[in-house]
This record gives C-alpha cells, sequence and structure tokens, in this order.
C-alpha cells in the first residue's frame, strides 16, 4: 500500500468525518434516539424476563445488544446518502479528473463511518455500564463487542456506499431507510428465537441474518464466551461486509467509467 | 359558508397530493401494518407473562397501541405537508387567496382525517384476517374508533401549530418527537400495572395511557375509563385548536 494512497484515504476519511460533525442532527439523531427507545423498551418489557427460558433477569441488558444495530442502520443511510450528494453535486466527477484512486475514495468514505461507529459503539457501552448493565464476558468481551461493531459499521456502511453508487440519489438511498427497518424489526431484537411463539414470525427472525449480529453481541453480555453465536455472528458480518465492499467496489468502478 | 369551501379546496388538494403520490400514501400504510406485525408477531408470548390479563389476547392488545399510533401520526403527516407546502411558498399564495383562513386548517384537518381513515381500514382489515379477537360490540367498536378519530385531530392541529409558526421541513422532528414520546411513554407492551420503575411513574401520569386503556377496554368489551378518556382527547382538541389559529395568525403576520 503506498504511501500516497494512505494519504489519500485520510483526506478523504477526514472529510467525510467533518463533513458528518458540520452536522449536528447527523450526530445527534443517531446516538440519542437508540437511547431513547431502549430506556423505553427495556423498561416496558421488564417483565418478558419472567417468562420461563429467558435467559437473563435484566432486559436492559438483553436489549442493549440493538443500538449497535439501530448505529448501523444509520451509518447506512449516512453514507450513502453523503456519497450520494458527492454524486449529485458533480464532486465525484471533478475527483475523477485526480490522480486519485477510486478505491481511496470508497475507503474513506467507509473510515469516516467507522469513526462515527466507533463513537457510537463507545456510547452504548458507556450507557450500559453507567445503567447497571454487567458484561458477562468482562472486559475482553467489550473489547470484542468494540470490534465486531466496527465490523458491522464497515458491512452496512459499504451497502449504503453500493446503494448510493448505483442509484446516485439521496432520495433512492433514504427510500431504504424501511426496508432495512423491516431486517431490524423482524428478528430476535425484542424476544430470544426460542421464545418467539408466532411460527413464520420465529422462521423469518432465523432466516434474518440481523438476529445473527445482535445474538453476537447480546451473547457477551448476557452470556458470556459462547463460541457458536460469536461464530454465526462474526461469520455473517464477514459475510456481509464482504459482499457489500465487493458490491461497492464494481458499482464505484462502474460509476467512474460512466463519469 | 366561505370557510367550507376554502377547507374543501385545501383539503381535495391534499388528498389528491396523497392518493397519486405513492412516496406520501405507501408509508402512512405500511408503518403501522410494519409496527404490527413487529409487536404483536414477534411479542406475542407478552401474554404468558404472570400478571397479564386481557382475554382478547395479544394481538388484540397491539392492535389497539396500533391504530392509535396510526391516527397520531397520521396527523404529523399532514403536518410534514402544510410545512412542505409553507416552505414551497404555496402556504403564503394560498393565506392571499382565501377570504377566510379558518378554513385553511380546516381542510388540513379534513384531510388527515380522510387519510388516515384508509389506514385504520388497512390495518383493521389485516388484523381481523390474521384472526384478532375481538370482545366488544358495534358500540364499543365505535368508542374505540371515535377515540382515535379525536386523537388524529388532535395530532393534525399539534402539527399544523407547529408547521404554520416555523414553516419549514425541518421542524418535522419537532412535530414528530413529542407525538412519538408521549405515545411510548404509555403502557405499549404490557398493561400498566406490569411495567416497572420509572416508565410505571411515567406512564401514570402520561395522559395518553387512559385513551389506550380505554382503547383496550372498548375492544374486549369491558369499558373503563372512559370518560377521562374522552375528557383527555377533547381537552388535546380544543388545546391544540386554539394553538393551530394561533400558528394561523403568526404565519398571516410573517407574510
Amino acid at each position: 500500500m503506498s504511501e500516497r494512497f494512505v494519504e489519500q484515504v485520510g483526506q478523504l476519511a477526514r472529510r467525510s468525518v467533518v463533513r458528518t460533525a458540520r452536522q449536528p442532527a447527523n450526530i445527534v439523531f443517531p446516538l440519542v434516539f437508540p437511547l431513547l427507545l431502549l430506556a423505553v423498551n427495556s423498561s416496558g418489557l421488564q417483565s418478558a424476563t419472567h417468562l420461563p427460558g429467558f435467559p437473563t433477569d435484566s432486559y436492559l441488558a438483553f436489549a442493549l445488544a440493538v443500538p449497535f444495530m439501530q448505529g448501523a442502520l444509520f451509518a447506512t443511510m449516512n453514507a450513502g446518502t453523503d456519497l450520494a450528494r458527492d454524486i449529485q453535486t458533480g464532486f465525484l466527477n471533478r475527483l475523477a479528473l485526480t490522480p486519485m484512486r477510486g478505491v481511496a475514495l470508497l475507503a474513506g468514505q467507509l473510515g469516516g463511518v467507522m469513526a462515527m461507529t466507533a463513537v457510537q459503539a463507545a456510547v452504548w457501552i458507556i450507557a450500559g455500564l453507567i445503567l447497571g448493565v454487567h458484561f458477562a464476558a468482562g472486559a475482553g468481551g467489550i473489547a470484542v463487542i468494540f470490534a465486531f461493531s466496527l465490523l458491522i459499521g464497515l458491512g452496512f456502511g459499504a451497502l449504503g456506499a453500493f446503494l448510493a453508487l448505483r442509484t446516485g440519489s439521496g432520495e433512492a438511498v433514504q427510500g431504504m431507510f424501511p426496508v432495512f427497518f423491516v431486517f431490524l424489526f423482524i428478528s430476535s431484537m425484542a424476544m430470544p428465537r426460542n421464545l418467539i411463539e408466532i411460527k413464520w414470525f420465529q422462521t423469518a427472525a432465523t432466516l434474518n441474518p440481523v438476529s445473527y449480529l445482535i445474538e453476537g453481541i447480546r451473547s457477551l453480555i448476557v452470556i458470556g464466551w459462547d463460541a457458536e453465536a460469536l461464530a454465526l455472528g462474526f461469520g455473517t458480518a464477514l459475510l456481509i461486509a464482504a459482499i457489500a465492499v465487493s458490491l461497492a467496489t464494481f458499482s464505484l468502478r462502474t460509476r467512474l467509467t460512466r463519469s | 359558508m366561505r370557510t367550507l369551501s376554502v377547507a374543501e379546496g385545501v383539503a381535495w388538494r391534499v388528498l389528491h397530493n396523497v392518493f397519486t403520490n405513492p412516496s406520501l400514501l405507501i408509508p402512512s400504510l405500511i408503518f403501522p401494518l410494519f409496527f404490527f406485525t413487529a409487536f404483536a408477531g414477534g411479542l406475542s408470548r407478552i401474554d404468558q407473562v404472570p400478571g397479564f390479563d386481557y382475554p382478547p389476547g395479544y394481538t388484540a392488545f397491539q392492535f389497539v397501541f396500533v391504530l392509535l399510533q396510526s391516527a397520531a401520526f397520521g396527523g404529523v403527516f399532514t403536518g410534514f405537508g402544510i410545512a412542505r407546502d409553507f416552505e414551497s411558498g404555496f402556504g403564503r399564495r394560498l393565506l392571499l387567496s382565501a377570504p377566510h383562513r379558518t378554513g385553511i386548517v380546516l381542510g388540513y384537518v379534513a384531510a388527515a382525517l380522510v387519510r388516515w381513515l384508509l389506514t385504520a381500514a388497512v390495518v383493521t382489515a389485516v388484523a381481523l384476517l390474521v384472526g384478532m379477537q375481538v370482545g366488544g360490540g358495534a358500540v364499543d367498536l365505535v368508542g374505540l374508533y371515535t377515540l382515535a378519530v379525536c386523537l388524529n385531530l388532535a395530532a393534525t392541529l399539534w402539527a399544523a401549530g407547529i408547521a404554520l409558526r416555523l414553516r419549514t421541513m425541518q421542524a418535522g422532528p419537532v412535530m414528530q418527537m413529542p407525538v412519538f414520546l408521549l405515545l411510548f411513554f404509555a403502557p405499549v407492551y404490557v398493561p400498566l400495572a406490569l411495567l416497572q420503575g420509572w416508565i410505571h411513574n411515567v406512564a401514570t401520569y402520561n395522559p395518553l395511557t387512559r385513551v389506550l386503556e380505554a382503547g383496550r377496554g372498548f375492544l374486549a368489551g369491558s369499558p373503563t375509563e372512559v370518560g377521562l378518556a374522552f375528557a383527555v382527547t377533547a381537552a388535546l382538541v380544543v388545546g391544540f385548536s386554539m394553538w393551530a389559529l394561533r400558528g394561523l395568525r403568526s404565519a398571516e403576520r410573517a407574510g
């Protein structure tokens, strides 16, 4: 990796972070909204922990994994919308005239998204600790959660970039928000899969990769070191990241050729 | 009479825009169904929590929340439209051309109601198709839907007041967030008695808790807190009517 390439990536990642930082709504909303939902849901559903077979007596601990996924959802939207704006305003075309490598644009954009994901993950973990959540896997588990959330941020950020590069429209990227929301809600987000009573919902949650991402993080908070949950979680996250980055890279080539 | 003709014109335009534009129509239909599926489907085992006592079952329990939520958010979505009209300059032209400007607010309110009636019909049909049990009779159901209509009116007037004062789409979160908080600080997932900690205290004093409990009572056929629920919704409609009309005056002053 040449020094020049690293510099290009650094410059574009910095631009991505600064652009996000200059729009308070892009920082505050993705941080406040998941915390608010966590507060409401963890209190409202605390009595669910009385169900036989529920894995913990704290719904807050059970639900703490969810903000990580909501953060990823916002990462997708922000990355996609920002890149789509670059396409719509002609920034990408102007960049194509410079010696900058296309992949540096993608890496820089995703670097910015991951920086935001790191801030979010730190906030969720600190909020959990302040609210008295006991992380069953200890300090090592917290470090793994942090790394896991960065991997999820990379995958979903690349997915947003892919959508932006394919459509070239911020509105089209925003229009995908309900679709991602469906994936989040039809998952084991609110109830362990074995306790979901409605069969079709349980099947959909089992087929939904988001369930495994949530369960990977949740296992470190609620259970401890669960090799199966972690393997499924990391495997799913790696697969999503690999597919999304490949698709985004391919679409970037096509987009730059079109330009 | 002139007020009514202005209201009719405004309402027709809003409804024409909504029903001919899928990006405006579909979210207001899809989101309530989506919440209904996620809550009633994913959390159905909650009815086995010790102390949960709602005879028609968890699907009906969540249906009432989703119906009232769709009524409130139907009003908020119309508020977005008002803000868009004023941001684009159409609202100013409307102020210039309307002989009786109160009709403008009335028109938006009527459009919000018609728009929500379609959502309510779809949500109800889906709930019945998936086997929702209804314990209440015709009078009870009229009570439930009347409460929802009142909530729709109150939410539209609230959002209209904001939209007419700020006259920008950026006011969206200001319209949406308080409604969202009021709804979710009520007993959404379990009855009030099963809530614990701070949320129990907040829900106890949240006026929408009375509306939600009364709605669930109607659907179960055992009405409860009816007087209080209607008093709350009537107070909200009257209070936010004044709020919206003062917002109209604010828009007039801004020119």
